[in-house]
């Protein structure tokens, strides 16, 4: 158990000093940048005043509300303070409500729509990638191509060809939100039918777009694999060819799990876009309100969360990779 | 060096990769000589008009015209008004109006028309039938009554002097215009965008744009990236431990979200092109650099290396000619990946709204949010949005594809 101790502890303080970083990064990149958020919402506000007084008035008033008048280490840290207590501020575009019950609201329907579409995405496309290698000839030399174009497009554009065809051509899903407009939510038949049905859509597009990724990948790790000396001898020796290509899943799959733990934050990026094509209520959106409204600390607070979210979903992996990997097993006994 | 070029244009996926990126280029250098002008002039009134060829009606009516007396003209006429949904229309209409199914064929026109002629009455009250589908039927009606219609157009032009009108031609339904007399004919083969501008023209100005964003993005990157991880690798000690510390962070900590923060934050006014592939490159620069220290790690302890030092050359000299050489195959590799995803990138930014700025240049990510503003793919204006995600993954597509193409080349355990 002290092999383990050692790498979670290591493991651990890393996630410790990736939060911190983060966090950090959130607050002092829009300090540190040349547009000035308040000076923004000023203008946003003193649209129409035209005496200069007026609309100094308007951002001291701004500025002491948002207390960028006090010293930045007593600003970093009312700002911990506030985000450790979950309370990040009232939201500009939807005032007077506060920007975690809007987080609060939008971050399951995130949660709950991409987790399964990467981790399926994830698992088919590994299966399909280590098929890809193993028969090779027609089915590899179709395949590969197809799997290289998925992950070519975008993940909104999946999302809008999708739409297209199964919303609006053949008509057989909605095209936006994640429930029927006329439904209030509650725990009835009618609004989980609802949920399902405009699940499909952003579903099937962000598994499509991972399906792709990661069959490429798992493709040339296969492949890599299959040219082993172990494999080469395995062969010699008789064993038969479905235990070889076991021994080979394993052994690709290994760099996989890592690759799906640093490329978790590239996916939610692309499939929080291709949350916006559907109007999903979930935390794309959330960004592209805020963004399109000049929603600042909205903006800010739901990046940090994604952040968070994608340092947990990281560490939870290599946590995972500790139990399956042999070589981190091993070094129990050292 | 000739050899190793030799070899990857005898890899059939760097080839197609070529092929694809090379016309690309190509069109995107012919095509503005052929088609000159400013790319995101709003030539329509009016958005999303549908791709094809705008013939001047005002000049055609001034050019010669010659008679043609084609079998076909009149039933032509007739089915372009005629649509489908048309067609059920008046088949739902003469079932309830008590025509037997059996004798109706949606698909015969004269057949359909023949039995509409002879039933239809705007008088008659269908049982059941609302006011709004009752006048449906009678605008359907009219307009199919317009198309059988036999007699001439007159067109005339109101003389000022005398206030009255005075013909200038008429027009029967046999006159054919050349379209090669007609003054002025617009050809627009993706139709025009939410602004009226040719869908065409914009989205060769706009993969340029795209490209150039890719190609800065990529650089910054691939240099920024090799310079630390050489520096990590090559030099190790403290220096290896401060640039691991950094990119440890930012590899978790995700680019989108750095993106986002910081392209909003540099505000509306200074987000040119040129910015937004800057804020590309300096957050996609992590993979680059774990790779590269990945590499020199084991290069560094290699004999020719050790004989390098040894003889007292420079840090610079060697890393520039006994360990650039080993890993430029890769950093080549890792530089085309780079363009790929700054141009994915660009696209996710400008579908946030957080893209360039949107008035003198056109980019594929920006023409994708213009499209989307305007509902174009709820309106069923495909050529406003279709043409631009195919380009994308196309150009992503060959980089890929030129990429792997490479890898089998350089990295013998992976080919064929």
């Amino acid at each position: 158990m002290k092999g383990y101790r050692k790498y979670f502890g290591k493991k651990i303080i890393w996630l410790i000093i990736t939060f911190i970083a983060a966090v950090l990064l959130n607050f002092i990149l829009p300090r540190l940048l040349p547009g000035d958020p308040v000076a923004v919402i000023t203008a946003r506000t003193a649209q129409g005043v035209s005496e200069a007084s007026a609309v100094k008035q308007i951002y001291e008033d701004y500025a002491s509300k948002f207390g960028i008048n006090k010293p930045m280490h007593v600003q970093f840290f009312s700002y911990c303070k506030n985000a450790l207590k979950g309370d990040f501020g009232l939201s500009f575009s939807q005032y007077p409500r506060p920007v975690s019950d809007i987080i609060h609201d939008a971050i399951w329907w995130t949660i709950c729509l991409q987790f399964p579409a990467i981790v399926i995405g994830w698992f088919i496309g590994n299966f399909l990638g280590v098929l890809a290698a193993y028969i090779r000839k027609g089915f590899d030399k179709i395949l590969m191509p197809i799997f290289l174009f998925f992950s070519s497009i975008p993940a909104f554009g999946m999302a809008i060809i999708l739409l297209v065809i199964f919303g609006i051509h053949f008509k057989i899903a909605p095209t936006s939100g994640g429930y029927g407009f006329d439904l209030i939510p509650s725990f009835s038949f009618k609004f989980i039918g609802s949920v399902i049905s405009h699940y499909h859509l952003p579903f099937w597009s962000i598994v499509l777009i991972s399906i792709g990724a990661q069959a490429v990948g798992m493709r040339s790790m296969s492949i890599y694999e299959l040219n082993a000396d172990y494999v080469k001898y395995s062969r010699f020796m008789g064993i038969c060819d479905r235990k070889i290509v076991g021994y080979v899943f394993r052994n690709a799959m290994l760099p996989q799990i890592t690759g799906l733990a640093l490329s978790v934050g590239t996916m939610v990026g692309g499939a929080l876009v291709s949350e916006i094509v559907f109007s999903y209520p979930g935390l794309g959106t959330v960004i592209y309100q805020a963004v399109t409204m000049s929603d600042y600390p909205l903006l800010s607070a739901t990046t940090l969360i994604i952040t968070i979210m994608v340092l947990i979903v990281s560490f939870g992996i290599d946590i995972i990779y500790a139990f399956i990997d042999p070589r981190i097993k091993a070094a129990q006994f050292d | 060096m000739t050899n190793t070029i030799k070899q990857i244009f005898h890899s059939p996926k760097f080839v197609v990769g070529f092929c694809i990126m090379a016309f690309i280029l190509l069109s995107m250098i012919i095509y503005p000589l052929v088609n000159p002008g400013n790319p995101l002039e709003m030539i329509g009134l009016g958005s999303f008009q549908k791709p094809g060829t705008y013939v001047s009606l005002y000049d055609s009516i001034d050019s010669s015209s010659t008679i043609f007396k084609l079998p076909d003209a009149e039933n032509n006429r007739i089915s372009q008004k005629l649509k489908d949904e048309d067609r059920i229309a008046i088949m739902n209409w003469l079932i309830d109006y008590g025509v037997s199914e059996s004798d109706i064929n949606l698909s015969d026109t004269n057949s359909l028309l023949d039995l509409w002629w002879k039933n239809y009455d705007s008088s008659i009250l269908v049982e059941g039938m609302t006011k709004a589908k009752r006048n449906y039927y009678m605008r359907l009606n009219k307009s199919l009554e317009s198309a059988k219609r036999t007699e001439e157009y007159v067109v005339s032009h109101t003389d000022k002097e005398l206030n009255e009108l005075e013909t200038v031609r008429t027009i029967e339904n046999t006159d054919y215009v050349n379209i090669q007399d007609v003054a002025n004919v617009k050809r627009l083969p993706l139709g025009t965008d939410n602004f009226g501008r040719d869908v065409l023209k914009e989205l060769v100005s706009a993969c340029g744009t795209s490209l150039r964003i890719g190609l800065i993005a990529g650089a910054i990157a691939t240099l920024i990236g090799l310079t630390f991880g050489l520096l990590a690798g090559y030099v190790g000690g403290i220096v290896d431990d401060i640039i691991m510390f950094i990119t440890n962070i930012f590899t978790v900590i995700p680019s989108f979200v750095l993106l986002l923060l910081i392209s909003y934050s540099i505000g509306q006014d200074q987000r040119g092109a040129s910015t937004i592939a800057l804020v590309i490159g300096f957050t996609s620069w992590v993979w680059t650099a774990r790779a590269v220290r990945a590499q020199v790690i084991s290069l560094r302890k290699r004999d020719h290396v050790n004989l390098s030092k040894l003889s007292g050359h420079s840090l610079i000299r060697i890393i520039i000619t006994d360990i650039l050489p080993y890993i430029a195959s890769y950093v080549v590799m890792a530089f085309i990946l780079q363009i790929s995803t700054a141009i994915l990138a660009e696209a996710q930014l400008s579908m946030l709204g957080l893209g360039p700025k949107t008035t003198e240049v056109p980019t594929l990510g920006l023409m994708m949010n213009w499209s989307m503003l305007y509902a174009a793919h709820l309106n069923g204006s495909w050529w406003a949005y279709f043409p631009v995600l195919l380009t994308i993954a196309l150009i992503s597509f060959s980089l890929n594809l030129m990429n792997t193409g490479l890898d089998q080349v350089f990295n013998p355990t992976l080919r064929d």
